[in-house]
């Protein structure tokens, strides 16, 4: 099949600079700097032909499914992939300053590890996003886990380590669980190609126990409240670049797993009561995320909450989704959250290495004065915030605007408090650090100077979060190619 | 979407744009930016002017484009925007010439004007919104670009008050948030209209539209201050002196007060709120608040605090307006929105000279003021009659109005609360001047600057006088073509038709 060579390349591009990254560790910047050049390219040319074509297959080898593995692009998969573009950019202009700003010789040490370990997380996330069945899945899966938790250990501190310890014990014993439920899937039905699944599952006790498992040790690596217990310490310590690749990216691996299992797979065992489930369970981590966000000492663990709370938004497009009317709303309003999200943390994290950087410390209460040495820091904080809370005309608006459309729609009332409180509740933190920014200070400062690079990518990518509100029609509009037909079908 | 509504787009840039360039000015740059705000100020004036133009030759302005699945970011300008609009930009260009006085040598006023250009960009959104969803961005954008103006000091009271600011109006914006989607459900995409766009829905969705109605009362309610969402608005008063006046004359309570309109108008429609009898409770709600600021407003020594009070009196008088039914109290409300402005205005600026000039900011301070700074009393004394509602000021047109279209409407005691009002603006009002002008002056004022020739700095004293001839204007020329109360008469004829 003559098929899109940009599936190839989304695969083999940042798969081939990390080898070399790690083969010349001096030169690991450029690579990535060429991997996120061809894998932005790659990524519109890709979004170019599912918007023309619509859903892209590609058989790896020229074996098609049962026999061979098949890569396939649909309008979600792109969007992932599109994101995911996004944030490695990002942190790829990003980085190089931040482990050479340092000075120390530890430093360089750790940013030569970097460059291949971020790039082997890219090549393992447009891997996870491309995949079509349930095996291979695992298999990015792993590959994501391991080069996350290599990645939050590359800080070096006590602290770090021992967060990285619990990430890997979750992160595997979650990977355990989930093949197992492969593995009876696998023995249930015959196929672990996720198009097939759906025609051959039969209801019945082996699935749901394979389900369950599978869905278990997604929701830990996902850090769905209450397994999130791990998330704060592993986000809040790894290095800044490192925490929004995190936050913005890997934790939404797992998350669109369960979509492609739930919505696509196995539609039939999606029972109101399953959906209300996984409702319950977001909303207690907007709840239960945001008041830890409110009592935080340090920016990066407050950050790091207002992750767990964002991503309880995310598992409301269960219920909301999995209704007749207004699904299509709701999944692509939870998408569309999902992508300002990305781009929101990540302009937050880097703004806190930022921070971190300059003032040498995270402390909230020490904030006072810093945000006038990191004006535009402090700019994009703010943007970051908006879109956080889900201010007009911000992304993270259009999300919930479209969330809450479906809510009322249905006439599932509850999720409406639970957003709006969340929303309350995020500008309450954002502004316990943004308040900083105007107070008075008697002495000034003398921060180290930090790297223009650094600020403005942050910028960008706050800008990008509030500017995604505004052009939201195109996200909503690629993800109706390839819908799941459980939503009641594209063009609802 | 047409050619001419490009011009629409201009006028919002005018300032978004300069304020964003702002930003990245550095401190120092004091005259690129001062010539900066003032040529963004003048060409949103001038566009103002060319549509206001064009709006009297009958020319559509409209500007929309895909925003939300199904519903459109949409630009338009009817007659009720164009009022507004005129009125922000109008007094945006004095209130910047007097920051631009009144900062000299403070800190951070790139920030400062930053802000101030995305607040003014705001307002005029707001004006300029033709659907709701439009309408709620630039609402939240005002939200957030007037915490740093109320924040700018950055001392810890300016930071109480600011976060008292803040939890008053996100909460009403999130209860706001709800209304919209909530209509938008039940009406699909709502574009303003006049005469309201629910009529389908009155019979079969009675209940559910009253209690919508009440949430977009709380929400808007916030910013209008009406009592008892009022608690923000005296403890914003931190801020230095021209963000309270714009807050107070056009920004934040006027853009409340017009949220109401637009609401109550364009879209429920006022014959379809009067069917739902959703009119007199918030009729009384403005009556309370009308009485309960001016009252509190005699027990303020603190002069801001008093104008606080009184703009949160005074902004209800709009509130009531609407919601009486019948077009004489339509024209008083809608007209109250450009004479409380201009009034306020006027009131915000003295005060603000009172306290760069001669340090004072009390009134129990303002004795013998009127001889040391003779024309910013005069300004300001003109102003504190027109809010009294002496003839022929333009407050006595707001109220003659008011008086009428109670009557008609048979809602007596709506004279009665006109005429306590009253008394209480004098009650309040008066003393002031009675010490400013009768009173000799103290030996020393609190902490007097010296300003050249002019009893004060050129351009804090130019804006009140601009402002307060247009007080006298708008009420001696009321009945002119070219007076404001002209243009309410032709809103008010299409809201309430043959």
């Amino acid at each position: 099949m003559i098929s899109s060579w940009s599936i190839a390349l989304l695969i083999l591009g940042p798969l081939a600079a990390a080898a070399l990254a790690f083969t010349f560790p001096k030169q690991g910047r450029w690579m990535a700097l060429a991997s996120a050049m061809v894998t932005v390219g790659a990524v519109v040319a890709l979004g170019r032909e599912v918007l023309v074509g619509g859903v892209q297959t590609h058989h790896v080898g020229g074996w098609s499914a049962p026999l061979g593995i098949d890569l396939r692009a649909d309008g979600l998969a792109v969007l992932m992939l599109g994101i995911t573009a996004l944030v490695s950019s990002a942190v790829t202009l990003y980085s190089p300053p931040y482990f050479l700003a340092e000075h120390d010789a530890e430093a360089l040490h750790r940013g030569r590890y970097f460059w291949p370990l971020f790039l082997f997380l890219w090549t393992a996330l447009n891997g996870l996003f491309l995949t079509a069945d349930i095996f291979n899945l695992y298999v990015t899966l792993e590959l994501l886990g391991f080069a996350a938790v290599a990645l939050v250990a590359l800080a070096g501190k006590r602290e770090a380590l021992t967060a990285a310890m619990r990430y890997l014990f979750v992160s595997l014993s979650a990977s355990l669980f989930y093949l197992l439920g492969v593995a009876l899937v696998y023995g249930q039905c015959a196929t672990v190609d996720l198009p097939s699944l759906a025609a051959k599952a039969q209801p019945g006790p082996t699935l749901w126990v394979a389900l369950a498992l599978m869905t278990g040790g997604l929701l830990a690596k996902a850090a769905l409240f209450p397994l999130h217990f791990w998330l704060p310490p592993a986000h809040a310590n790894a290095p800044a670049p490192v925490s929004a690749l995190l936050s913005a990216l890997v934790v939404k691996g797992a998350f669109y797993i369960l979509l492609r299992l739930w919505f696509e797979a196995f539609p039939a065992l999606m029972t109101p009561a399953v959906a209300q489930v996984f409702g319950a369970l977001g909303a207690g981590a907007i709840l239960w995320g945001s008041v830890n966000a409110l009592f935080q000492k340090r920016l990066k663990l407050l950050v790091a909450y207002s992750t767990v709370a964002q991503l309880g938004y995310l598992f409301l497009l269960f219920p909301l989704a999995a209704a007749r009317e207004g699904g299509f709303l709701a999944w692509s309003g939870g998408l569309i959250f999902l992508g300002a999200h990305a781009c929101a943390k990540t302009a937050m994290f880097l703004t806190a290495g930022n921070i971190l950087h300059a003032a040498g410390h995270d402390r909230i209460k020490d904030l006072d004065g810093i945000t006038h040495v990191l004006p535009i820091s402090a700019f994009a904080f703010g943007l970051a915030g908006v879109s956080l809370v889900g201010l007009p005309p911000s992304g993270g608006f259009a999300g919930k605007w479209l969330l809450l459309s479906a809510s009322l729609a249905q006439g599932q009332w509850w999720w409406v408090a639970v957003m709006l409180v969340g929303s309350l509740l995020a500008a309450a933190y954002i502004m316990r650090v943004l308040s900083h920014a105007f107070t008075n200070v008697s002495e000034p400062r003398r921060p180290h100077p930090i790297p223009p690079v650094m600020e403005w990518t942050a910028l960008a990518l706050a800008v990008l979060a509030v500017g995604l509100g505004l052009a939201a029609s195109w996200p909503a509009e690629l993800l109706h190619i390839g819908a799941p037909a459980a939503l009641g079908g594209p063009g609802l | 979407m047409n050619i001419h509504g490009l011009l629409l787009l201009g006028i919002l840039l005018s300032s978004l744009l300069t304020g964003v360039i702002i930003f990245f000015l550095r401190e120092q740059s004091h005259r690129l930016r001062t010539w900066l705000n003032l040529l963004g100020a003048g060409l949103k004036l001038i566009l103002v002017a060319a549509l206001l133009w064009g709006i009297y030759h009958g020319q559509g302005y409209t500007l929309a484009f895909d925003f939300l699945p199904g519903i459109q970011f949409a630009l338009g300008a009817d007659a009720n925007s164009v009022l507004f609009v005129a009125l922000s930009s109008f007094l945006w260009f004095w209130t910047t010439l007097y920051a631009v006085g009144y900062l000299e040598d403070s800190p951070h006023r790139s920030r400062f004007f930053g802000f101030f250009s995305l607040c003014v960009t705001a307002t005029t959104g707001i004006a300029l919104s033709a659907n709701l969803v439009t309408f709620l961005v630039f609402y939240e954008l005002l939200t957030i670009s007037t915490y740093p103006l109320v924040v700018h000091r950055g001392t810890p009271e300016a930071m109480r008050g600011g976060k008292i600011y803040l939890v008053y109006t996100l909460a009403g914006g999130t209860v706001l948030l709800l209304a919209v989607v909530w209509l938008h459900h039940l009406a699909g995409p709502v574009m303003f209209k006049e005469r309201g766009v629910i009529q389908a829905l009155v019979a079969t969705h009675r209940g559910e539209l009253q209690i919508l109605f009440l949430l977009f009362m709380l929400g808007i309610g916030v910013k209008a201050a009406i009592v008892p969402l009022h608690g923000w608005l005296p403890k914003a008063m931190v801020a230095p002196a021209p963000v309270s006046s714009l807050l107070h004359a056009v920004a934040v309570v006027k853009a409340g007060a017009f949220g109401i309109v637009r609401i109550v108008y364009d879209v429920y429609g006022v014959e379809n709120a009067a069917k739902l009898g959703v009119l007199p409770p918030l009729a009384i709600a403005a009556a309370v608040t009308i009485v309960y600021g001016s009252t509190l407003a005699l027990f303020q020594d603190e002069l801001k605090k008093r104008l606080a009070f009184s703009t949160v009196s005074q902004v209800s008088y709009i509130v009531l307006g609407v919601a009486i039914l019948g077009p004489a109290a339509a024209i008083g409300g809608l007209i109250h929105l450009v004479h409380q402005g201009v009034m306020k205005i006027t009131l915000f600026f003295g005060a603000g000279n009172y306290a760069e000039t001669l340090g004072i900011h009390r009134v129990s301070e303002m004795n013998g003021v009127g001889r040391r700074m003779p024309l910013t009393t005069a300004a300001f004394t003109v102003a504190a009659l027109g809010m009294i509602g002496v003839p022929p000021l333009a407050g006595y047109i707001t109220k003659w109005y008011l008086k009428k279209g109670a009557i008609t409407a048979g809602d007596e005691w709506v004279a009665v609360v006109l005429a306590v009002s009253s008394l209480l603006n004098a009650a309040y009002f008066l003393p002031i001047l009675y010490r400013a002008w009768f009173l000799s002056p103290p030996k020393t004022w609190p902490q007097e600057h010296s300003f050249g020739k002019w009893e004060t700095h050129w351009m804090l004293l130019t804006a009140p006088l601009v402002t307060a001839a247009l007080v006298i204007w708008a009420g001696v020329f009321a009945e002119s073509p070219y007076s404001p109360l002209a243009w309410v008469k032709l809103i008010v004829a299409r809201e309430y038709g043959p």
